[in-house]
């Protein structure tokens, strides 16, 4: 995450430089110098690997690849002419992966070779022998079942996970014959968790930086539409998070809490239609990795899902209609959402959190010591709530009638658990009102956030704290 | 008499949030029962050292006023507690 992060810093510094062709082959050989050792096996390796991750930051697959003598800067020329974007959020950087052997139960040199052999006597499929007193597995019988681990009275027998099949919710990636991880499209729901969990950084996220510089150096105006869950993400208010795009050379900012507040009316609205129409529940739809969830894997909820759209459609409906030619970034939490502004007719790009946290090093802004600006439109204090679990449901249930008796639930973070819990759901579900979050505590614990969850729900509170009620203003 | 309390400055400058540092914010409450009431942690901004790379890596912070790099909840503790017993 932090090579990432240094990663960004640089190439930002280089597009604010415009020297983004010139610099960007020499950003390897920078950050691995000759003399300084090697992360992994040699100096070459780190700065292919380095190299890589750049092309994503380019905003390219890694499979485009055609010639690996391309070097960087022709990427980068490339990148300024593109005019398309695709859909495909996650990259895979293969000259980084292929590190982790197959999940696999392994026996250490803990094990004693007794005589009880209870993890012989307990396999299904015969795949443990004793050689030389020790046990040992045989990997191509063994079917992962976990029996021997369990058994074992002297836990000799260790787990070892592959972290990003491990993470993903939805079997979306898989390792290939060559070893190497990649991502089936077709599963993914671009929730980002294998970004995540990959000890190696191998997973990218394809960025619009390039994109973002081009328009604003043709003079094209920047609108920044700013999640709710940026205000947990430095150690500065609401109001000088805002003032911050202006100083990164933004031209607007919304925030998207306001959207939040149009989809907290229609949502309400919709659940007591619904509810009065005899369906046993709704599921909320703001997050994108959840309704992609539906779409691909759980078929049978999608009745149940809310028709309303999310915070970000509207808000960024409103800025199109104020700003008709101006170039609409949503500046996100997450992987999904970077897909879901994709799919948005308004949305330009997408500038995740980390991106604009290394824009602001970059640009040698210091977002703590900022004035704060004075906001002249607040969101309700349940739109900024949108932020962190629980947020959607308190602001449904401040604006439904008192009459409407709301039983709700909250799926907070997405496993393979939950989803067998929300398969179950259609047939039995011990509420009328479903909250779904991909990410444990909601935004604030999307993938490219920058704060500990824990810190930005503190300050996520207190932006809450410092607007109205939702039943107060006029949405 | 009252023993001077150990001062605990965390950064919280972009560079140093950017690089894992918004964890330090938790640093008071994680603190173990012996340390409590020894320490008086604050937040800043920006504490400068950023710019200077002989200053190691950020996450920064500060004890009694030495500089830490990559500063992390349990190295800070480690770090408390060398001071104390100096
Ligand atoms: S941002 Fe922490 S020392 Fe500068």
């Amino acid at each position: 995450m932090l090579i990432r992060r240094e990663l960004i810093t640089r190439v930002v510094r280089l597009l604010i430089e415009n020297r983004l062709e010139e610099g960007i082959n020499r950003i390897p050989l920078e950050m691995r110098p000759r003399k300084n050792g090697s992360v992994r096996c040699c100096v070459h390796k780190d700065r292919a690997v380095i190299k890589y991750k750049l092309m994503a930051l380019l905003g390219y697959n890694i499979s485009d690849e055609v010639d690996e003598l391309t070097p960087l800067s022709d990427y980068a020329r490339m990148a300024n002419q593109r005019t398309e974007l695709t859909d495909t959020v996650l990259t895979v950087v293969d000259e980084a992966c292929s590190s982790c052997r197959k999940t696999s139960y392994q026996v250490t040199n803990m094990c004693r070779g007794c005589v009880a052999r209870p993890c012989m006597v307990n396999c299904p499929k015969d795949a443990i022998k004793f050689v030389d007193g020790q046990a040992s597995i045989d990997h191509t019988t063994c079917v992962n079942c976990g029996q021997c681990l369990k058994v074992c009275p002297f836990h000799a027998i260790v787990y070892m996970p592959v972290p990003c099949e491990e993470a993903c919710p939805v079997g979306a990636i898989s390792k290939g014959d060559d070893g190497v991880e990649s991502i089936d499209i077709t599963k993914c729901i671009n929730c980002g968790k294998c970004m995540t969990a990959c000890p190696f950084g191998a997973v990218m996220e394809k960025s619009h930086l390039v994109e973002i510089f081009r328009n604003k150096r043709e003079g094209k105006k920047l609108v920044a539409m700013v999640a709710p869950a940026i205000a947990g993400q430095f150690n500065a208010d609401m109001g000088k998070i805002l003032h911050s795009f202006k100083e990164l050379g933004f031209d607007y900012v919304y925030e998207v809490a306001e959207g939040a507040d149009i989809t907290t009316k229609l949502e309400a609205a919709e659940l007591q239609e619904r509810l009065e129409s005899g369906a046993p529940f709704m599921t909320t739809s703001c997050c994108p990795a959840y309704t992609q969830l539906v779409d691909k894997h759980i078929e049978q909820l999608k009745p149940y899902v809310s028709h309303t759209h999310t915070p970000m459609y509207y808000s960024a409906q409103v800025a199109r209609h104020n700003h008709p030619n101006d170039v609409l970034v949503f500046v996100s939490p997450c992987p999904a959402k970077r897909w879901e502004s994709f799919h948005d007719p308004n949305v330009d790009y997408t500038l995740s959190f980390e991106e604009y946290g290394a824009w602001m090093v970059a640009a040698g802004i210091d977002v703590s010591a900022l004035r704060s600006t004075d906001i002249d439109k607040f969101p309700s204090a349940e739109g900024r709530g949108f932020g962190a679990s629980g947020g959607v449901t308190q602001a449904v249930k401040a604006l439904a009638p008192s009459t409407l008796k709301i039983t709700d639930i909250q799926i907070n973070g997405i496993d393979k658990a939950a989803i067998r819990q929300l398969k179950s759901f259609p047939k039995s579900c011990p509420g009328n009102f479903v909250e779904v979050m991909t990410c444990e505590g909601g935004c604030i614990g999307g993938c490219n956030v920058i704060s500990n969850p824990k810190v930005a729900l503190r300050q996520l509170k207190q932006a809450v704290e410092a607007a109205p009620s939702i039943v107060s203003i006029e949405v | 008499m009252d023993e001077k309390k150990i001062e605990v400055l965390v950064c919280s400058g972009t560079l140093c949030y950017l690089m894992g540092g918004s964890e330090l914010q938790l640093l008071s409450e994680c603190l173990p029962p012996d340390l409590r009431g020894k320490v008086d942690v604050k937040g800043s901004p920006c504490l400068d050292f950023c710019n200077h790379p002989k200053n190691g890596r950020p996450p920064f912070a500060t004890i009694n006023g030495r500089c830490i790099a990559q500063a992390s909840v349990s190295l800070l503790i480690a770090e408390i507690r060398k001071e104390i017993k100096g």
